[in-house]
């Protein structure tokens, strides 16, 4: 078996895809989906018909397409060095909590951009394309996939222009902060129908995500970022501290992947 | 090839809040009903259960109960000089779509629009002279409707769903502990109101020191356990945090999961048909009925479905679009004033104040998604309004729906947004902050309509719904004169630092706002300025209903469900007790 998540496959595996997150979690206590029913909230399976009862089927649950492994299935090499150097001005490394780097971001951002996200789900991208106002947000004609592949590259041109030939990954962090600004700003104009601008928001905040979101996705390791700010997790019941004004709720974080000293085999 | 189904009374376009509802009611009337819902059935224990629903980024981030715009979108623009693109990727608001629709995904926030809201035309001209409600193009209207007729059905959608809450106004008779606001209630709430966390304590006792009325905000998620009218049991909250944009998996979320279809689905004159997706609504040749509709399923196979009735409940958008797409009514022209499907789309004002203490721990994460202290002081026209150059306003709420830290970390004033300086900023605040909430009315306005695209295509080759829409002066007034009230109940709080994040500029689609649009199928008096009557009948064809926050001729200061509900057993009585037994106009003209 060799991963639980949807990305290794163009197309939507459903119940393969479902057969192999629920013997990947069912370890941990999320109800294992072992049945190859299709049951998808975002893709939607074949048309029904129900009457007279609520309909209900065993080992539908629509638990989350977690990441498995450790290998990298969408960045070259080359994108990799950017995307390491990039996030790691993003949100560095120090004493008060993780860098991206070591909440592993980048991996988070490699299962993502290989996966249904990457792809485009839920974008929509017909034509025609003119550029539109800022209000009128996203206008670019590429999946995510598509803008990194050819945003990075064209940062690196950027890059290479300006200082000495060099790539991204070799600038000093002071002028790497300075790149980033500029595309932030908008003040970089990349060429090649890259949006220096629009890359860099869809980059901080999939950065971001995959510093917060559930480990289960690849980042957030050891839920590090959620204990820096002092979020629990996927915790449901507060209800004892609802009153317990100004006081430090002390559970450690847990996530659908369990924690280590509270789920067998997790570490 | 078109297969022709086997008739039935009613079809019902959607089934979401409104759909349930009126389902409900038609069944239990006896009548023979189908709902046709474009998404797949879904439900608690399959869907949302506590294992998995706290998933920010699938759910939030990734959309997954939301509305898939790679099917279906619409365009945007902010005027008529400029090109409408599409909305390439959800963001101002987070469409529903499957069985249960936004209700699975909203955060639970019931709410009664005061009585001089349904008034707006006439009750701000009486009091603030003509001007007030012409100003700035503004087209508002009376809805043809007060809140007496709709108050025993407001009464009836907080009993459906156990809503939590204390009365301000019971019967005429002001009561402690509520809104003294409100229009008068006939019963108090069915549920004591939930327990206020710190941050709304705190928030509520400096809106007492300034003079103002604090209450505690009236609840879809359940202070305790309770049982509907229609047998269904609801759990009690557990201040997870997750529940706008979330299902939840406690079954203490009102929704139509929880509250409805126990009931309805086990009719058995009531049929849902998942993934099937209405095409258009087709009319006799004279098109004054509806003899039925058109449907696609994703195996793409095509039909028609005859029905007696029409019930238009999907979201206000589509309503709006199918009635477009089918030629029920005129189309409404913004050059001319002239038509009325499409008029006056409105949405909701927002801004918010960020309250950052420096030793004060407020746990953000135990949230709940209505879970607040509120002031309505500011809101409607709870107060003078003479000279200050608008109509309308806003509640303001010291609300905490949840510390989700994608989407709700805090940073001060000047904070960036990335680099060590905003992770630390994140590290020391996200315990102690918590942001304040403006919801404001937004008016009609000449300019602000919908119509059909003249460029972009759906999957199934129709033309995209295309929304012009902006803010205009009368709103960003209501809304500076309410977020300075707002930061005077955050300065009385005493915090370390405040951030006053105003409504500023014109309306975008990127920044995530609310998923309260309305108007386009705008409800009235007369056809020659509305397009349904107050019972949501069509004026142009008769036995079609479009329920939803389509029929609100503006917005007012409120989350709009309580009233869309309202509306909506409204409208089933009426169809009940008159339509069924003589079908026509409900109201003649």
């Amino acid at each position: 078996m060799s991963g639980s998540d949807e990305a290794e496959s163009g197309s939507p595996a459903l119940s393969r895809r479902r057969f192999l997150i629920g013997t990947a979690v069912a370890a941990t206590g999320i109800g294992a989906a072992t049945a190859a029913a299709v049951h998808d909230g975002e893709l939607g399976g074949p048309p029904a018909t129900f009457r007279g009862a609520v309909p209900w089927i065993e080992g539908t649950a629509d638990v989350p397409p977690g990441a498995s492994g450790t290998d990298y299935r969408f960045f070259t090499p080359a994108e990799l060095s950017f995307i390491q150097a990039a996030v790691a001005r993003l949100i560095p490394n120090d004493a008060v909590g993780p860098g991206a780097i070591e909440a592993g971001v980048p991996f988070f951002l490699d299962r993502q951009l290989a996966g249904k996200y990457g792809r485009g789900a839920h974008y929509f991208l017909g034509g025609p394309w003119p550029k539109g106002t800022p209000q009128q947000g996203y206008q670019s004609r590429f999946t995510p996939a598509q803008l990194y592949r050819a945003a990075i590259p064209a940062i690196d041109r950027y890059v290479g222009s300006h200082f000495s030939g060099r790539s991204f990954d070799k600038l000093a962090a002071s002028d790497a902060d300075t790149v980033l600004r500029g595309l932030e700003s908008g003040a970089i104009a990349l060429g090649d129908g890259v949006d220096g601008k629009t890359f860099f928001t869809m980059l901080l905040q999939n950065t971001k995500e995959g510093y917060f979101s559930d480990p289960i996705y690849g980042g957030n390791r050891d839920m590090a970022a959620w204990k820096m700010i002092g979020f629990p997790g996927a915790h449901y019941d507060y209800k004892e501290w609802i009153s317990r004004h100004g006081e430090p709720v002390p559970f450690e974080p847990v996530s659908f992947l369990g924690r280590p000293g509270w789920t067998r085999g997790a570490t | 090839m078109t297969t022709t189904l086997k008739p039935v009374d009613a079809v019902l376009v959607g089934f979401g809040w409104t759909g349930a509802i009126m389902g409900q009611q038609l069944c239990d009337a006896g009548l023979e009903v189908v709902a046709l819902e474009r998404g797949p059935w879904r439900d608690t224990s399959t869907d949302f259960s506590t294992g998995f629903a706290q998933d920010e980024l699938r759910y939030m981030w990734r959309h997954h109960l939301f509305q898939n715009v790679t099917y279906d979108t619409l365009t945007i623009r902010n005027n008529t000089s400029q090109e409408a693109l599409p909305m390439r990727h959800l963001g101002s608001f987070l469409l529903g779509t499957g069985v249960g629709s936004g209700g699975v995904h909203w955060n639970g926030q019931i709410w009664r629009f005061l009585p001089s809201d349904f008034l707006t035309k006439s009750h701000n001209e009486q009091r603030y002279g003509k001007k007030a409600v012409t100003d700035h193009d503004l087209t508002v209207q009376d809805w043809g409707i007060t809140y007496e007729e709709l108050e025993p059905h407001y009464d009836q959608f907080d009993r459906l769903c156990g809503t939590s809450g204390r009365a301000g106004n019971l019967n005429g008779k002001i009561q402690p502990g509520g809104n003294p606001f409100e229009g008068p209630r006939s019963n108090e709430y069915p549920t004591p109101p939930m327990i206020q966390t710190y941050a709304p304590t705190l928030f509520g006792e400096a809106a007492a020191r300034l003079g103002r009325h604090p209450f505690p905000h009236p609840t879809g998620n359940l202070s305790q356990t309770y049982v509907n009218p229609l047998g269904a049991q609801l759990g009690a909250c557990t201040y997870c945090g997750f529940c706008e944009k979330f299902g939840c998996g406690n079954y203490a979320k009102s929704s139509p999961q929880t509250t409805v279809l126990p009931y309805l689905m086990a009719k058995t004159n009531f049929s849902l048909k998942t993934e099937c997706e209405v095409l258009r609504v087709e009319l006799s040749a004279d098109r004054t009925r509806a003899t039925g509709v058109t449907y696609v399923n994703s195996a793409g196979e095509e039909f028609f479905q005859p029905a007696e009735m029409v019930i238009l409940s999907a979201y206000v958008l589509q309503n709006v679009r199918l009635m477009l797409l089918s030629g029920i009514g005129k189309p409404y022209d913004p050059a001319t004033g002239e038509g009325v499907v499409g008029k006056n789309y409105a949405y909701q004002t927002m801004s918010s104040v960020n309250v950052f203490f420096e030793d004060k721990i407020l746990n953000p994460f135990i949230g709940a998604g209505a879970l607040a202290t509120v002031i309505d002081d500011f809101n409607g026209d709870n107060f003078d309004h003479s000279g200050l150059g608008f109509i309308g306003g806003a509640y303001i709420a010291g609300m905490v729906t949840g510390g989700r830290p994608i989407e709700m970390i805090y940073t001060p004033e000047g904070t960036p947004d990335w680099g060590l300086e905003w992770k630390h900023a994140a590290a020391k605040n996200y315990l102690k902050s918590f942001s304040i909430s403006v919801h404001g009315s937004c008016m009609s306005h000449r300019g602000n309509y919908l119509d059909l695209d003249p460029t972009y295509r759906d999957v199934y080759g129709r033309p995209m719904l295309r929304m012009t829409f902006d803010f205009t002066p009368n709103e960003h007034k209501m809304s500076d004169y309410v977020t300075d009230r707002a930061a005077e109940v955050a300065r009385a709080m005493n915090p370390r630092e405040i951030k006053i994040n105003r409504r500023v500029g014109s309306w975008s689609v990127v920044p995530y706002q609310t998923t309260h649009n309305v108007g386009g199928a705008i409800m009235g008096v007369s056809p020659a300025d509305s397009v349904v009557n107050k019972f949501l009948q069509s004026w142009d064809v008769p036995n079609v209903f479009s329920l939803g926050s389509g029929a609100f001729p503006q917005n007012a200061g409120y989350n709009p469900t309580g009233t869309v509900a309202a509306l909506t057993y409204h409208a089933a009585r009426e169809i009940v007790t008159r339509y069924l037994k003589t079908p026509g106009p409900l109201v003649q003209v």
